[in-house]
């Protein structure tokens, strides 16, 4: 994106053209691009059929707020729906990983030292 | 304006303006213009009196940045953090103040820590970014020759040996840090405004990506410029048989993409002197072409100075979400 004041710089694009992030999918988009170079079409089309939803439903934030508490995918905190027992952002990582079928290196880092505990 | 002041305009203005910036890029790059409709949308856009202005339900798109968070968060994790609770970001990026991988270097082990307590608390993607920055590579700064000093005395081949020197220094001190922050669980790595010393300076990105690449198949890379055309410091520099000197965001991607770079960010300067609708229309006409070549996802850099984006610390809100949508309407990009 860019820098400059995050009222004027990083809230106005997000509310202009963002996903979101965590309040719909757009973090689960953007690691798609990240990892496997998908275009955007083709990500969001990736996570929706692995969240049997379809592409628009990614941005509808109350639907998706629903659905990444039933997978314990990770979600935005807000003091009136307490989530005290939603996942670490390790274990979000981990079902992350799991629904994309991608490899999340600091899921794969901490498996391994957790391995070497647990020998 | 380009310089973040209010400016009051009748709509032949903004009509003006909006085809007078599609002109100018067309003509000093040799592109096409943009299409009408396309530049009717941008009219429709510009001279909407609304603060506020963004992309259709469902056009959405996601978002990277080249740094996430400022001092008044708190630690730089904290910012993380916040950037994903608070502001809906899609993705985040730890930094360092001296945005440099040459400084970055000597601190690896300190962002490493850092890294490793931000993948501990953030759910989001978080990359590592700095720049190249070839330049501090060079004389009093750095252990080679001044290739700014010596080009205008004309010793243009020790210029160029300086700079091809640089080059693989800049590489291997990218390449660690890299690797560092990889080891400490990074999601991926920012090259930001790679070309901003020139093409040797993009050159030292691409070949850092070429090594990562190969070297780890699942690190997020993104590419980000510095500016539309690549400028020829060196001149005779090339990447796989291709001249990097003049190359504007349709062959800045295509190179980026051959050297294993999963995301790019096409940069083009703004006038601070024209209005935002002028800038775009510009910034607009550059971009245009890469997006039919380019096999990676473009998120277009949309900072202040760039992308139609006023030159302004504190940019105004109507400015850049206007910036924002344009982008994504006229461009079809994959993200910001």
């Amino acid at each position: 994106m860019g820098t400059g004041d995050i009222f004027g710089m990083a809230v106005a694009h997000a509310v202009a053209s963002g996903m979101g992030g965590m309040r719909t999918t757009g973090d689960l988009v953007v690691r798609l691009q990240m990892t496997r170079g998908m275009k955007l079409k083709q990500a969001k089309a990736h996570v929706a059929q692995r969240l049997g939803v379809s592409s628009a439903d990614l941005s509808d934030n109350v639907a998706m707020h629903e659905l990444r508490g039933e997978l314990r995918l990770g979600r935005i905190y807000e003091v009136e729906a307490s989530c005290f027992t939603d996942p670490s952002p390790i274990e979000a990582k981990t079902r992350i990983a799991r629904l994309l079928d991608i490899p999340i290196n600091s899921v794969e880092r901490f498996q391994e030292s957790s391995a070497r505990i647990l020998k | 304006m380009g310089d973040g002041s209010l400016a009051h305009m009748t709509p032949s203005e903004i009509r003006q303006d909006v085809e007078d910036g599609t002109a100018t890029a067309a003509q000093r790059a040799k592109l096409p213009l943009l299409a009408t409709d396309e530049l009717d949308h941008l009219f429709d856009i510009f001279a909407s009196p609304a603060r506020f202005s963004s992309v259709d339900i469902g056009d959405e798109v996601v978002l990277t940045y080249d740094g996430t968070g400022v001092p008044q968060q708190g630690g730089r994790v904290d910012a993380l953090y916040q950037t994903e609770q608070l502001f809906g970001a899609d993705s985040c990026e730890l930094y360092h103040a001296d945005y440099s991988y040459r400084a970055v270097k000597t601190v690896v082990p300190y962002e490493q820590q850092q890294m490793k307590e931000a993948q501990q608390r953030v759910t989001i993607p978080v990359h590592y970014g700095a720049q190249p920055d070839l330049g501090r590579y060079s004389r009093p700064d750095g252990p080679v020759g001044n290739w700014s000093e010596l080009l205008p005395a004309m010793r243009i081949d020790e210029a160029r040996a300086a700079q091809e020197e640089a080059v693989e220094m800049a590489v291997a001190d990218m390449v660690y840090v890299a690797e560092g922050m990889w080891e400490a669980g990074a999601d991926g790595i920012d090259f930001d405004t790679c070309g901003a010393a020139g093409d040797a300076d993009f050159l030292a990105a691409l070949k850092a990506v070429e090594t990562l690449r190969a070297r780890h198949p699942d690190l997020g890379i993104e590419v980000g410029m510095a500016g539309e055309v690549v400028l020829g410091t060196h001149g005779q520099l090339e990447y796989k048989g291709v001249r990097l000197a003049g190359l504007k965001p349709e062959g800045q991607v295509q190179v980026a993409q051959k050297a294993g770079a999963t995301v790019y960010g096409p940069a083009v300067n703004v006038n601070t002197g024209k209005s935002t609708a002028w800038n775009m229309a510009r910034a607009l006409t550059f971009v245009k072409p890469c997006m039919a070549v380019a096999e990676i996802p473009v998120h277009m850099n949309v900072g202040m100075g760039v992308g139609g984006v006023p030159m302004a610390s504190y940019t105004p809100l109507d400015a850049v979400a206007r910036c924002s949508r344009a982008c994504v309407d006229v461009l079809r990009l994959d993200g910001l």
